[in-house]
């Protein structure tokens, strides 16, 4: 069995802790944040203060947050941008997505031509890891991935998103600070 | 009369000198769902057994039936607490097999990212080994500079924990606007951080009596149980990846290699701060010398490397973290291996904790700063 092995004290550190001067150079530092947060007036406005008053105070989160997936719309037209190409359902890795197209007839240069579009849209959020592979995949910028980040439910079947949830994303309650 | 015998000699767990303690799955200080199974003669330890596996999720055998761009994010998942780190290593060789030529911007922007993360992980293990030790308010010190890196990685990556952060050939994004201002506003501010830290714990009578001499480990017996990073470097062995071998934007960056004298605790707690203080220094130098240009190589649509095998690793900031691939030319890894700085060094828990107390094991737990994702995989 090993010794546990320990150097010897010179005589400068062991003045040093006879003195107490280790422990009251750390006492400093603490004091000095204690002082710090009752003399700081602009400690109410924010600032040095690294916690949020969630629910009331909701986060600021980046632009760039994969978050909650959403199926973008046509801004004027309200129909959606999907083509349903399945290029997000290829590049899911959990493969998480479901994309469901059907047929419909139109008449293209007054030729009648069968055209696929999205027929239903199914996103598996318990298993998505949020690795966004199916936002860059989209190549008309229909699926993204949002800024809302609550998305518990009370069962594993709410995790599963159709297309009408995302389309109209859902509701968050929002409590007033 | 007939004599009744009475057995006063049979042996029961209160006669034998040897305790069995099982400490976890669930203990606070095992960091994760690590079981160790200690031999005690009173409190000192005699023996012990490390029980591992209960976070297994058969990553390896996932990523054989995953294509190449489909694996990165999993390997955020391995060591979360250095997401950035272990997605480097995975880009880095796929794009050295397929002989991808990646711009100087996105080798930069890479070399200032990961050791933001080295800083984070770094940070983490000073605030819970701390913590565990008995020193609360490290812990809060040391989440609050978190906190601003996360921040910073949210910002870039979009995610904070598993990032998913970059991608075979590049980036997925360029640096956001603010990046810059970001990054030199927090490496202005964690020179002082660090040094708070150290007035509090560097000279603490009970810091010192609490890791001095525990957990000693000689350089060779350290290279033969086959250490990596700063456990390594605390015993005084000279081997750091980014020196030896080069990786994104090393060769152009001017740092030390901290080395401890002792390879106890204590030395490998200074060991990993002056780290912090080197990964500072590199920003620093990265973030002046930024080149400008595209941060994407031109990468086929369809990734397949070719047929044959690779290995790669960088230094992580719990130690090598490699990747080993043989790839048989089609769009999915024959076999992806990965060589793990954790497993490694948990194996050096028996040898360091035999002789010390119950409660120095959970100091040498904390010291090998292991993160049990990666140990199981």
């Amino acid at each position: 069995m090993p010794l546990v092995s320990v150097p010897k004290l010179t005589f400068a550190q062991k003045l040093k802790r006879f003195f107490m001067i280790d422990l009251l150079k750390g006492l400093g530092v603490t004091l000095k944040f204690n002082v710090g947060a009752l003399t700081d007036k602009d400690a109410v406005a924010g600032k040095g203060i690294y916690t949020e008053q969630y629910p009331k105070v909701r986060p600021d989160v980046a632009p760039r947050f994969h978050g909650a997936p959403r199926l973008n719309m046509d801004p004027e037209t309200h129909e959606t941008l999907c083509i349903a190409c399945n290029l997000c359902a290829l590049a899911c890795p959990e493969d998480c997505i479901d994309v469901i197209p059907m047929d419909v007839e139109v008449v293209v240069a007054g030729k009648p031509r069968r055209k696929k579009v999205l027929d239903e849209f199914i996103f598996d959020t318990s298993r998505c890891m949020f690795c966004a592979l199916c936002q860059e995949a989209c190549p008309t910028y229909c699926l993204e991935l949002t800024q809302d980040f609550e998305l518990a439910t009370y069962s594993r079947a709410g995790f599963v998103w159709n297309r009408e949830m995302l389309e109209q994303g859902r509701e968050t309650v929002k409590y007033e600070a | 009369m007939h004599q009744v015998e009475i057995a006063t000699t049979q042996q029961t767990v209160l006669d034998s000198p040897v305790m069995t303690l099982n400490m976890g799955p669930q203990h606070p200080s095992t960091h994760g769902v690590l079981r160790v199974i200690l031999k005690l003669d009173g409190e000192t330890v005699i023996d012990l057994d490390c029980d591992i596996g209960y976070l297994h999720r058969g990553m390896e055998k996932i990523a054989e039936n995953r294509t190449y761009t489909m694996i990165a994010p999993y390997w955020d998942r391995l060591d979360y607490i250095a997401a950035v780190s272990n997605g480097l290593v995975w880009v880095e060789t796929v794009e050295q097999m397929m002989g991808l030529d990646v711009p100087r911007r996105a080798h930069y922007i890479r070399t200032i990212l990961t050791e933001l993360n080295r800083i984070a992980s770094h940070l983490l293990w000073l605030g819970t080994h701390a913590l565990d030790i008995g020193a609360v308010t490290i812990l809060l010190w040391a989440f609050r500079e978190r906190e601003e890196i996360l921040k910073i990685f949210e910002r870039q990556f979009g995610a904070r924990l598993t990032c998913h952060a970059w991608r075979v050939g590049g980036m997925p994004n360029d640096s956001y606007d603010d990046f810059e201002q970001d990054v030199r506003r927090f490496i202005g501010n964690i020179a002082g951080r660090l040094d708070e830290y150290e007035t509090v714990l560097s000279e603490n009578r009970i810091w010192l009596s609490r890791t001095v001499g525990v957990g000693v480990i000689s350089g060779a017996d350290a290279i033969a149980i086959g250490l990596s990073g700063p456990a390594l470097r605390g015993s005084g062995v000279a081997w750091d990846i980014r020196k030896a071998r080069p990786y994104a934007a090393y060769a152009d960056v001017d740092f030390d290699v901290p080395l401890g004298d002792n390879g106890d605790t204590y030395d490998r707690y200074l060991v990993r701060m002056e780290e912090m203080r080197q990964s500072r220094r590199i920003i620093q130098q990265a973030i002046d010398n930024l080149p400008d240009g595209p941060v994407n190589a031109k990468v086929p649509k369809l990734i397949k490397p070719p047929i044959g095998d690779y290995y790669h690793s960088i230094e992580g900031p719990k130690g090598e973290i490699g990747c080993y691939l043989v790839s048989d030319g089609t769009q999915q890894p024959w076999r992806m291996r990965v060589r793990p700085p954790c497993f490694m060094n948990l194996q050096a828990l028996k040898k360091l904790c035999i002789g010390h107390l119950v409660a120095d094991v959970v100091a040498i737990i904390g010291t090998l700063d292991i993160v049990l994702g990666e140990i199981d995989r």
